[in-house]
């Protein structure tokens, strides 16, 4: 067991090491320096003043130099400009360079200055990702416990009315992408001139113009400003799992244990209830799991449409405004992300099915 | 609730279960295709009614039809099914959830999937008393513990605590069987119960059943292709051939006077241990048994009947006629009364067995340990199985070397050592004249690839199902490096359909238009493509029906004659080895335990393993008494094997070794008896020259 854990997590370090590399190498092309150095020093500058600055703040040298200081196995960079003063990576502008540590990058816990948010990333990308948990878990209460439901009704009796009814949702929602069911949503439900908001503010059921609100805040938080945001993410999620969970549950309704049970004389409902659903819910779970990672695809499009500040809203933001550290910070996390819950589905999966042993 | 379903007014003298005229078809989006036409059966109580024939001539339907478990597409077209007088096919689906289960319950095929993975043994074994006679969870665990150990499981509080995947394949059967008697039903339907299992596990099961019929006088419906095993359990048999019973009667007046040619063809068809093969060739059954949809009009078995007159046979439905005299006896033929059923068989040529060549191939010393590990995730300690230990042996050009034994011998094993799909841990291989033992078969060249070839136990799972049968020889062909051009090798690929005695024209279909006994040609023809000079035979028919196994076994005899082929037929089929080897190795554990000449082999002294499995055996002769030896117990683990003698656990003969105790100790050496006959125990002489023969014949 920990011999399984240590390999998998050397691996994952790895990975963790070659994507954040990749990400790296491409943030750090000579345009996007430049970029940078036009937009932090003056649009106004020659090209030279430009080449100048890109060495003085220390982003000259080759990728795989400036990679080791990013990440703090090299010593960070530090010069003196033609003012005089002493710069460096570890310590602020005409501070004391020599009371400073030497090495300071991601695994002294120093991710850099986000040039958007005007301050330290580490920092900031903590308070979006707490935003973003929240509106993650309220997704999984919504989202886990329906696609089973539907996954497992309609798998129940195949080919039946209610499974074609339910399956044909499951398909609608999962072809449906974030972004066409996100502006649907917004325009029927949270819009003042179209969809069903003006009708019922007509008819003087609800108080304001809109019935949910368009816009969320990490700070306010209430049903009618987060289940748009939630059920938008939740919707697509759904009909996946649903469909997973319907496959494994039909192929377990063939099983010949269950005609077995059948044949016992066990009722319908219990044959259901007692003997398929433990058997049914083994191979969702290693679905549910990959959702994970694909649910940081959807939190992307969602908290930009929805203004929600938390990780993904942040991650469009910083590759929209060329920031860097913020870029790369936003890539570790959701190279963790990914590889922690693959992790936690391996483990899982063995403990919920005692047949299988990995090797 | 269900007692008084039990006692309403059903007069014992009358019939358990009553089929009259049943036929059942299934409905497709084309067409609708007949399973079961005009079947009629009675079932008393206390009998045991034998289903007979080969796979797809619906026997497993009428079972399921009296659960009325035909699926979606499956439905009762005309007919009655009367259990105790009351008709199963109009009931609802409230009242036959109180009559399955506690009335009629069902053994199936495979044990494994049969049992719930996720549910504990108990809690499955419980539910059955909880659900129809509302009796509380603790009582129904104290006769759930009570019924394991009934059906002689070992040690049933741990058994009714584990779950089915930790369970022998064996003790996982009794398990069903103990869930059929929770509720002490009054019919029992047995769907081939034993097929999965090896034949010494098979002989305990077969006789726990025939006990519950004694014990209970439960009623008993037991389906199989076996028709020894039917001998054996069964007080009547009803033969089935293409969705029609062609003949029913008593079990001894079946097999003793057939009144229908089907049974008097199955019963050609297979070989029987007690007979000499000379006297009693096998005879196959020509042509192939018609699909339901392309059945032909009059009698069904017509095509391919001996004693077929055009225009009378193939005129209209042939009804079931009593045969007098005889105990409820019918057929369903026009001629019984006209032909001769006492001729002997038309001669066939009798064929001169090759004489046996130099030695080609020889085994010294293999050995073949795997090291596993034990652990959930790849750790925790590691153990060796031993496959295959001290193997020595030679097999001769032209000679037929069976090797016998059951699952987890390490005959499979021996075979991919052989092949070079594994590489042997010590010891010898020499073929010809090269030492192959420790070359994979990625590094053999060509010529002892093409050598060396394999015929396959299960001909659905081996051939390519998306290339044509042509194309799969040819590109066999291609790969030995045979022959110069496409053209050549089409030429080749003609002559080797030839040789499989398959027609020309069957290069351009594909596999699933084969059936099973042309595929299991095509595979021989491909394992013969590159003149293969030694061919391991896997179980190359087990997974035939009887009445084409004969055809192809015949069939790979032909061509081991012409080309003088070395056949290794490993088999776990005691008959079809005795018909067809000359020298006989018989494996348990890895270990050769016997090794000589067929008949040393099959006639006393044995090792007491053989005795064993020749008792196991069934027998569809009446004439053949058998010694009944059961073995107790499963086969051990490969992993654990017990210290001394592998087969000291089971071993009936334990006590008759001197010193006590010397089996437990010491693995016994080889001893060479005389013929060169070598068996591998402690037992003395004089025990070995007091042993009686295990098949007798009576006299007439």
């Amino acid at each position: 067991m920990l011999k399984f854990i240590a390999r998998r997590l050397g691996i994952m370090i790895l990975t963790a090491f070659v994507l954040t590399f990749v990400v790296f190498f491409l943030t750090n092309l000579p345009p996007n320096l430049e970029k940078l150095a036009r937009s932090e020093g003056s649009v106004r500058m020659t090209d030279e003043a430009v080449a100048q600055w890109i060495i003085d703040n220390g982003h000259g040298g080759s990728v795989l130099g400036r990679y080791g200081q990013w990440l703090g196995v090299a010593p960070g960079w530090q010069n003196v400009d033609e003012k005089g003063v002493a710069r460096g990576r570890c310590f602020a502008a005409g501070t004391d360079p020599t009371v400073a540590p030497t090495h300071c990058g991601v695994l002294q816990g120093n991710w850099g200055y986000s040039t958007f948010f005007r301050g330290p990333v580490l920092q900031n990308l903590g308070e979006k990702l707490a935003a973003t948990g929240i509106l993650m878990l309220w997704v999984m209460i919504v989202m886990v416990p329906s696609a089973l439901i539907i996954g497992v009704v309609a798998g129940m009796r195949e080919g039946s009315r209610t499974d074609r009814v339910l399956s044909t949702f499951s398909i609608a929602t999962t072809a449906t992408p974030e972004y066409v069911s996100g502006v649907i949503l917004v325009a029927l439900l949270a819009s003042p001139v179209t969809g069903l908001s003006p009708i019922l503010a007509k008819w003087g059921w609800i108080d304001g113009k809109i019935l949910f609100q368009g816009a969320a805040t990490a700070g306010n938080i209430t049903f009618w400003s987060f289940a748009l945001p939630v059920l938008t993410i939740a919707l697509y999620g759904i009909g996946y799992i649903a469909r997973m969970t319907r496959a494994s549950m039909t192929e377990v309704m063939t099983a010949q244990y269950i005609r077995t049970a059948r044949l016992k004389g066990v009722g319908f409902r219990e044959v259901v209830m007692r003997h398929a659903l433990r058997n049914a819910l083994i191979a969702p779970f290693t679905v549910i799991m990959l959702q994970f990672p694909w649910l940081l695809n959807g939190v992307v499009i969602v908290e930009t449409l929805f203004n929600y500040k938390g990780f993904g809203w942040t991650l469009v933001q910083a590759a929209g405004n060329n920031d860097i550290n913020l870029l790369l910070g936003c890539s570790v996390v959701a190279v963790f992300v990914v590889l922690v819950t693959q992790l936690i589905s391996d483990i899982g999966y063995v403990f919920l099915n005692p047949r299988i042993r990995l090797s | 609730m269900t007692d008084t379903a039990k006692d309403s007014g059903w007069d014992p003298s009358q019939p358990i279960l009553e089929i009259d005229h049943l036929s059942i078809s299934f409905f497709t989006r084309l067409r609708e295709i007949p399973a079961v036409m005009d079947f009629s059966c009675k079932v008393m109580a206390g009998e045991a009614m034998g289903l007979v024939g080969e796979s797809g001539c619906g026997k497993s339907t009428v079972a399921l039809a009296v659960m009325r478990e035909l699926g979606k597409t499956g439905k009762i077209v005309a007919g009655t099914i009367k259990f105790k007088g009351r008709d199963l096919t109009h009931m609802g689906q409230d009242e036959l959830q109180t009559i399955r289960g506690s009335e009629i319950a069902m053994i199936y095929q495979e044990p494994m999937a049969s049992l719930n993975p996720a549910m504990k043994i108990g809690a499955q074994l419980a539910e059955v008393p909880m659900i129809h006679s509302g009796m509380s969870k603790d009582d129904a665990w104290k006769l759930a513990r009570q019924i394991v150990a009934y059906v002689r499981l070992p040690d049933p509080d741990r058994i009714i605590n584990a779950y089915p995947h930790q369970l022998s394949g064996g003790q996982q059967q009794r398990i069903v069987i103990a869930m059929a008697l929770m509720a002490k039903p009054a019919l029992l339907i047995l769907d081939e119960p034993t097929t999965a299992l090896d034949v010494t596990v098979e002989a305990g099961i077969v006789d726990l059943v025939k006990d519950l019929g004694e014990k209970y006088g439960t009623s008993m419906l037991f389906i199989s292709h076996n028709l020894g095993l039917v001998m054996d359990v069964c007080n009547r048999i009803c033969v089935m051939y293409s969705g029609e019973a062609v003949e029913t009667g008593n079990v001894v007046q079946v097999f003793d006077k057939m009144r229908h040619p089907y049974t008097q063809a199955l019963f050609r068809s297979i070989p029987l241990p007690g007979a000499d093969k000379n006297a009693r060739p096998l005879i196959s059954i020509p042509g192939n048994f018609p699909l339901p949809h392309e059945r032909p009009s009059g009698c069904n078995f017509g095509p391919r009947c001996d004693y077929f007159q055009k225009g009378r046979c193939d005129a209209a439905d042939i009804p079931m006629d009593t045969v007098p005299v005889d105990d409820r006896h019918a057929t369903r033929c026009l001629r019984w009364q006209e032909i001769d059923w006492d001729a002997p068989p038309a001669k066939r040529e009798v064929k001169v067995k090759a004489p046996v060549g130099r030695v080609v191939l020889k085994m010294e010393d293999l050995k073949k340990y795997y090291a596993i590990s034990s652990g959930a995730f790849g750790g925790g300690a590691k153990k060796v199985v031993k496959a295959n230990e001290t193997l020595s042996f030679e097999a001769r050009e032209g000679e037929t070397l069976a090797i016998v034994g059951e699952s987890g011998c390490g005959k499979s094993t021996f075979a991919k050592v052989l092949m070079g799909l594994e590489t042997a841990t010590s010891g010898s291989i020499m073929l010809f004249d090269e030492n192959v033992q420790s070359t994979p078969i990625q590094k053999r060249n060509v010529d002892t690839v093409s050598s060396v070839q394999m015929v396959f136990q299960n001909p659905f799972d081996t051939l390519n199902p998306s290339m044509t049968v042509g194309r799969q020889i040819i590109r066999a062909l291609e790969i030995f490096k045979h022959g110069k051009s496409d053209a050549d090798r089409q030429a080749r690929m003609l002559e080797l359909l030839d040789l499989v005695k398959l027609p020309r024209a069957f290069a351009d279909r594909m596999p699933r238009q084969l059936s099973g006994g042309q595929k299991q040609r095509v595979g021989i023809a491909r394992a013969f493509a590159g003149g293969a000079k030694v061919v391991v035979a896997d179980e190359p028919v087990s997974a035939l029906d009887v009445s084409v196994q004969a055809a192809v076994t015949d069939l790979l005899m032909d061509i081991q004659r012409e080309n003088r082929t070395t056949l290794l037929f490993i088999s776990h089929d005691l008959s079809i080895v005795r018909y067809l080897s000359d020298r006989v190795m018989v494996m348990y554990l890895g270990h050769v335990v016997e090794m000589g000449t067929t008949d040393q082999v099959f006639s006393p002294p044995y090792h007491p393993y053989t005795e064993a499995l020749l008792s196991a055996v069934p027998i569809a002769d009446t004439k053949v008494i058998r010694k009944r030896i059961v073995l107790d117990g499963d086969i051990p683990s490969a992993v654990n094997p017990p210290p001394g003698c592998p087969f000291q656990t089971r071993c009936r003969w334990k006590s008759q070794v001197t010193p006590a105790g010397l089996c437990d100790r010491e693995m016994p050496p080889v001893q060479v008896l005389e013929g060169g006959h070598q068996i591998k125990c402690h037992l003395s002489a004089e025990v070995f020259a007091s042993m009686e023969p295990v098949i007798k014949i009576a006299a007439e």
